[in-house]
């Protein structure tokens, strides 16, 4: 609820009794606290429209195509290509200019950022998923489950992960579900080691000992307790996966290890572009622009959860994966 | 010096886990998989016979034990094996390559330290001015960008903008190895070592900033304000010092996993370096090499680790070996 204005808290011990209203204030959790510095952060708000955006696009891409008439693989050899064959540029029937098989590159980015939002998200809800599970595990438990954990979680951070990735997608053939599983597997681990931080020092707090002993198990705690205080690095972990899923999926899309065309995806088109660059900047700029705008909008905003969350943030410091590299 | 060799040796030990339980998942991934490297090897018109001439002769007809028994041992050696397709050795594909990978990882680092470094430092010294906004956003924006984006970007505007003008200052593609002409060397290896650098960049402009503010929160430098030191000792000497080990740790991993091949930035540039090697072998279903290449590729990273590892105690006395 709003913070009552001091005056109207004071109402209530003024002159008149009967008119002043009994004012309750209102307890603010730290989520509450975290959700209304979000909401006044006007960075928080823009992206967070522009992901709005990408969703809507996303979903709204079959309606789209429903409308033009025609699909995101319909190639228009005739009015789409120019005599010479190439791609013609943008104009009222090709919003975007088409691409080098004459089909609308607009139609493609739309369908572009189902594929996207599909590996982003689903690759960090896999990967924050067993993340907090292993971590919360290694935490809360010790010992020797921490020790085996922990350096398992060590082996996953110090493999190559994009010469792993493109190694395992190469036997199994390229797909989205492989690119997702692929993701997943390789960022779980930061997830995990900060979830396992977290849950160290929350066992050591009064209201674990308390729990304790008041007979709840070891389960019952992990979940009740130790969970709802790992969840917050946890979300701000998943803020920031999804563009660096983003961008690993378009990054083995563009390899040609992702998904395969022709299904539109904005890192096949960037690779099929790179010939046309030249002659046709639309083919180029229009999916690079939206897998930019669309990064851009969810790392600005998992920095703003993180300072809502945690205004003094002491995750800035944590190590960072970043497997796009090189 | 005790602690440090006994630090070494249990790393040791642990590195050499790491890397057989490495080299135990690719082989036996590879066997798992579906495709049969002595028909793909063999071409499509090839009879069983000659199929299983080709299957014999690379030894994939013996029990997988004793192949993979066989592999251990020579990995062992620092033998990464023989290519399927043009009987190499793995590590003489790798010495072919190593310069040019190399060459491009020393050269985007200094870059990228140097920018990522500095414009850290830039804002950090002054937070929440017009120059910490801009160089926070410009970070941001090249931290959210795909390497291979950029990479396509310096192409179109430093190459073939330019010489649409006639002006051919940086080639877009290829390589020339550095004894042979060191000028072309840098003119040829200018656009990739920026596309890294910049991206990179932007982590250590994000890491440096968030972690000298975290430092200059901190008691002692308050002290050393009140004893009167001047602000730039203070910046250098106590901040400094103390707000660089995040980044000491991020710029080993990243030299670490770059030298096993800068994948993207060598395919979109053409850099015949080992990260094209190995999407090329990978695409040849050349075992052995992507074996070797995996593997070399990891042993780089936990170099690295060790080697920050070591550098953290010189540059923390805080922190102990354990």
């Amino acid at each position: 609820m709003a913070s009552p204005e001091p005056d109207a808290v004071l109402g209530s011990f003024g002159a008149d009794p009967a008119a002043a209203t009994i004012v309750a204030i209102g307890g603010r959790g730290p989520w509450l606290l975290a959700w209304e510095r979000l909401r006044r952060d006007p960075v928080a708000v823009g992206c967070f429209v522009v992901i709005l955006l990408v969703v809507a696009a996303a979903l709204g891409a079959p309606l789209v195509a429903h409308l033009l008439g025609h699909g995101p693989n319909t190639q228009f050899r005739d009015t789409g290509l120019s005599a010479e064959g190439i791609p013609v540029g943008p104009s009222k029937k090709f919003l975007f200019g088409t691409d080098d098989l004459g089909r609308d590159v607009f139609l493609r980015v739309l369908y572009g950022a189902r594929i996207s939002l599909l590996a982003g998200v689903s690759a960090s809800g896999i990967a924050v998923f067993i993340g907090v599970f292993v971590g919360l595990a290694a935490g809360y438990i010790g010992g020797i489950v921490d020790t085996v954990l922990s350096r398992f979680m060590d082996v996953v951070l110090s493999l190559p992960y994009l010469v792993f990735a493109i190694a395992l997608v190469s036997l199994v053939g390229p797909s989205l579900v492989i690119s997702i599983v692929v993701i997943a597997m390789f960022s779980w681990a930061s997830v995990g080691r900060v979830v396992r931080g977290q849950a160290l020092s929350a066992r050591e707090k009064e209201f674990v000992e308390s729990a304790q002993a008041l007979g709840a198990g070891n389960l019952r705690i992990m979940v009740v307790d130790v969970l709802p205080n790992v969840l917050g690095p946890a979300i701000v972990y998943a803020t920031m996966l999804i563009p660096l899923s983003i961008v690993f999926e378009a990054t083995l899309s563009f390899l040609g290890v992702g998904v395969l065309p022709p299904t539109a995806t904005w890192g096949n088109m960037l690779a099929e572009s790179i010939p046309y660059y030249r002659v046709a900047w639309w083919f180029v700029a229009f999916p690079g622009l939206a897998l930019l705008v669309t990064t851009l909008a969810f790392n600005l905003l998992g920095d703003a959860v993180r300072d809502a969350l945690d205004p003094r943030g002491p995750l800035a410091r944590t190590r960072k994966r970043r497997w796009f590299r090189g | 010096m005790g602690d440090i060799v006994r630090f070494l040796a249990r790393r040791l030990i642990f590195s050499i886990v790491v890397l057989w339980f490495v080299a135990t998942i690719v082989f036996f991934m590879y066997f798992v998989a579906p495709n049969d490297v002595a028909r793909t090897l063999a071409g499509r018109q090839a009879s069983a016979a000659t199929v299983a001439a080709i299957r014999h002769n690379l030894g994939l007809d013996r029990p997988l034990l004793v192949q993979y028994w066989s592999f251990l041992g020579r990995a062992a050696h620092g033998n990464l094996g023989f290519s399927y397709l043009n009987s190499r050795s793995v590590l003489s594909l790798v010495g072919q390559r190593a310069g040019v990978t190399v060459s491009l990882v020393v050269g985007g680092a200094v870059i990228w330290l140097v920018i990522g470094v500095g414009a850290g430092m830039l804002g950090a010294t002054r937070p929440r001015s017009v120059i910490d906004r801009a160089t926070t956003g410009i970070a941001l924006l090249f931290y959210s960008m795909p390497t291979f984006l950029l990479g396509e970007f310096l192409l179109l505007v430093l190459f073939f903008r330019l010489h649409l003008i006639g002006v051919d200052w940086f080639p877009g593609a290829g390589y020339v190895p550095l004894a042979t002409d060191p000028l072309q060397w840098a003119l040829h290896l200018v656009l990739p070592w920026l596309t890294i650098a910049l991206i990179t960049a932007a982590t250590y402009a994000r890491l440096t900033r968030s972690s000298m503010l975290d430092v200059m929160g901190e008691d002692y430098i308050r002290t050393a304000r009140a004893k009167g030191i001047s602000r730039p000792r203070i910046l250098f000497r106590h901040v400094l010092r103390s707000a660089i080990t995040p980044v000491v740790t991020q710029f080993g991993i990243d030299v670490g996993t770059m030298l096993g091949g800068v994948v993207v930035t060598e395919n979109v540039f053409g850099l015949p370096g080992m990260g094209q090697l190995i999407v090329s072998s990978i695409t040849r279903q050349d075992l052995p090499t992507i074996i070797g290449l995996v593997l070399l590729a990891s042993a780089f990273v936990i170099v690295a680790n060790i080697i920050v590892d070591i550098v953290y105690v010189f540059l923390d006395p805080r922190v102990r070996l354990n």
